[in-house]
């Protein structure tokens, strides 16, 4: 908290002065730190927590076979997939935020997260049901793959439902956004009717995030995607500063609105279908995540997109320690800790910034 | 590493022994479904339990074991940190990608098949006993069982006239939320003699239509102990208006039967004929 005091005190500097670059840079700079330290931490500390972890990592083969699987099959693709999504998830939130200037905007918007989650309940379902050579081609991803699928196909949709003579409308996305969040969540509830008792448990559990099915296969399926988005995302930071001004205004300044627009939902249809593929839905982290920075650093996109990316990812990785050990040997689902420790959390920062607040 | 070489040498020691995995050796076992957790300690090898998962809650000793959380939302690294030996689990645990890492830390699973008949449970045992390398305790807890289902299937031959039964698992908005076929609760009342209503009209749990309710003319509604029956006697539900119509409703008939009931293990038999007590002396006939 005292860095947080420290921040806040340097940030009214700043706002005299009106330059927050050299907050921005520094926050990458104790962010990255910080990651590090999570990424250890997230190994070190698990369930097992006898587990040799050096051992595991180096030793060349003193280490038990359950050590050495606890260490390389399940905390480090667990950790590497934390990491991944989370900052998938901010990174996504902050560009949402920008292109739509609004915000309550979240990676939701783009219809990615209903209709992952209809895809991922009607494998969950109907996959028993589901052609042979569909199971032999998505095998135990059936979920993982249906929810990608289902994701992709809403993101498509509503680009489409939203653009006219080449031209989206962000207001037209919006709405059509809600309308199709709901027909689907309509039809994820007819599927919920027809559930059996122990699918209708998976489709709870599948709801509330989970990294805990974390393994080497959903890591190499998910992070090519999410990897490119995370390296493109900062490019767009130029153009969302632009369009901040409204988008007659940033075409006037030379920033090609239409491409940029393309690359963002894409871009964000991409990283959080991924992520909601492999891990659930986690919510909040889009959210939180880009506010928090905004408070610190204000609203150039500049920073603010890099410095995402890391917080998303040292946030949801603490929020998985914490889901895999507070009631260990079983496991909180991880969309439970991100709410409870996150909602109050930020309600917290916007009472003592109540004044800062002011997107 | 550890199973290999023993599937191995089982192959070539005993060629005539089945194929079903034992484990005799085993001491430190994780034990994942209730009605699992259940044979173990009706075999008297619960010294070998080190944790259980949550639906495990019979007998009351079980929960003092630390749980590894719910059945089909395993975590690997949770169930590995009690240093298990051996997991014995129902077919339907999950996810399978934590099932995979325990198969790649070299701890041996064996799956034990679910179903609400009979033979299901006498069958779960012998792969219970067969993992334990108790075969002999799995015997004679098996031929107890089966003589339990046949003391139970006489009685209900004897019955021409079987009770027309109703299962609610809970009532949502004056709406029953009830047992169709392939459930627990199908497979308890086809055992203590009774006829479920809902069987030929849907798989599993739903809710239904009132006047689906008075089509199916229950003689009785049973639904679990502390679910409906706030008030004693089941009043609330009686008076549902689709409940009021049928002949349960017309003449008082509501029992609850233990929730044990609904899973199925080596106390079936002895559910199964206390609800058809219960059934008999709803029906007033004895």
């Amino acid at each position: 908290m005292a860095m947080l005091d420290m921040f806040q005190s340097g940030v009214i500097r700043q706002r005299q002065t009106g330059d927050r670059r050299n907050i921005a840079r520094l926050l990458t700079f104790c962010l990255s730190g910080l990651l590090g330290l999570a990424v250890l931490f997230s190994l070190g500390w698990g369930a097992a927590s006898d587990t040799d972890v050096l051992g595991a990592l180096f030793g060349a083969g003193d280490a038990s076979v359950r050590d050495r699987t606890i260490i390389w099959d399940i905390r480090l693709p667990r950790v590497l997939i934390g990491a991944l999504v989370g900052a998938a998830l901010a990174v996504s939130g902050a560009i949402m935020q920008g292109l739509f200037r609004n915000p309550l905007a979240d990676p939701g918007l783009v219809g990615v997260s209903a209709g992952a989650g209809f895809g991922a309940v009607a494998a969950i379902v109907l996959g028993s049901a589901a052609p042979l050579w569909l199971q032999a081609f998505a095998g135990p991803y059936l979920v993982s793959f249906a929810a990608f699928i289902g994701g992709w196909v809403t993101a498509v949709l509503l680009y489409r439902v939203a653009t006219r003579h080449g031209r989206t409308s962000v207001a037209t996305m919006l709405l059509a956004g809600i309308a199709l969040a709901a027909f689907t969540s309509a039809l994820t509830g007819l599927l919920v009717y027809y559930a059996d008792a122990d699918e209708l448990r998976d489709v709870t559990f599948w709801q509330l995030g989970s990294v805990a099915g974390a393994n080497w296969q959903k890591f190499w399926s998910a992070a090519p995607l999410i990897v490119a988005c995370l390296i493109v995302a900062p490019f767009m930071a130029r153009s969302l500063n632009a369009l901040a001004l409204g988008e007659a205004a940033a075409s006037h300044m030379g920033i090609r609105v239409q491409l940029m627009k393309r690359v963002a939902i894409l871009t964000v249809a991409c990283s959080v279908g991924a992520s909601v593929a492999i891990t659930g839905g986690i919510g909040f982290v889009g959210i939180v995540v880009p506010h928090l920075l905004r408070l610190v650093q204000g609203p150039d996109h500049k920073g603010l997109l890099i410095n995402a990316a890391l917080l998303g990812a040292i946030m949801l990785l603490l929020a998985d320690a914490i889901s895999r050990t507070i009631i260990a040997p079983a496991e909180l689902p991880i969309g439970i800790i991100t709410a409870v420790i996150g909602g109050p959390f930020f309600l917290w920062i916007l009472m003592r910034n109540r004044a800062l607040v002011d997107l | 590493m550890i199973r290999l070489p023993k599937t191995l040498i089982l192959a070539a020691v005993l060629p005539a022994m089945s194929l079903a995995e034992r484990y005799p050796e085993a001491q430190a076992i994780v034990s994942v479904g209730g009605p699992i957790t259940e044979i173990i300690y009706a075999l008297g090898e619960e010294d070998r339990l080190v944790a259980r998962d949550t639906t495990s809650l019979f007998p009351a000793a079980a929960q003092d074991l630390p749980d590894v959380g719910y059945m089909r939302a395993l975590s690997a690294e949770g169930v590995l940190s009690v240093g298990p030996d051996l997991i014995i689990a129902r077919s339907t645990s999950g996810p399978a990608e934590a099932l995979e890492q325990l198969r790649g830390a070299a701890v041996p699973i064996v799956f034990v098949e679910d179903g609400f008949t009979a033979e299901a449970v006498t069958a779960s045992v012998a792969t219970v006993g067969e993992a334990l390398g108790v075969e002999e305790k799995a015997a004679a807890l098996i031929a107890e069982i089966e003589a339990g289902f046949a003391t139970l299937a006489e009685g209900n031959a004897a019955t021409d006239d079987p009770v027309r039964v109703l299962f609610a698992i809970s009532v949502e908005g004056g709406r029953l939320n009830a047992a169709g076929r392939g459930t627990g609760a199908d497979g308890i009342i086809a055992l203590a003699g009774g006829v479920n209503v809902m069987a030929e009209s849907f798989e599993g749990y739903k809710l239904i239509n009132d006047e689906a309710v008075i089509l199916a003319a229950p003689d009785v509604i049973v639904m679990m102990e502390g679910r409906g029956d706030h008030s004693g006697g089941g009043v609330e539900v009686l008076a549902l208006p689709a409940v009021s119509l049928t002949p349960a409703g017309e003449n008082g008939h509501f029992i609850t039967i233990s929730g044990d009931a609904l899973g199925f293990g080596p106390r079936t038999p002895a559910l199964a004929s206390d609800l058809r007590a219960q059934l008999d002396t709803a029906r007033g006939k004895d």
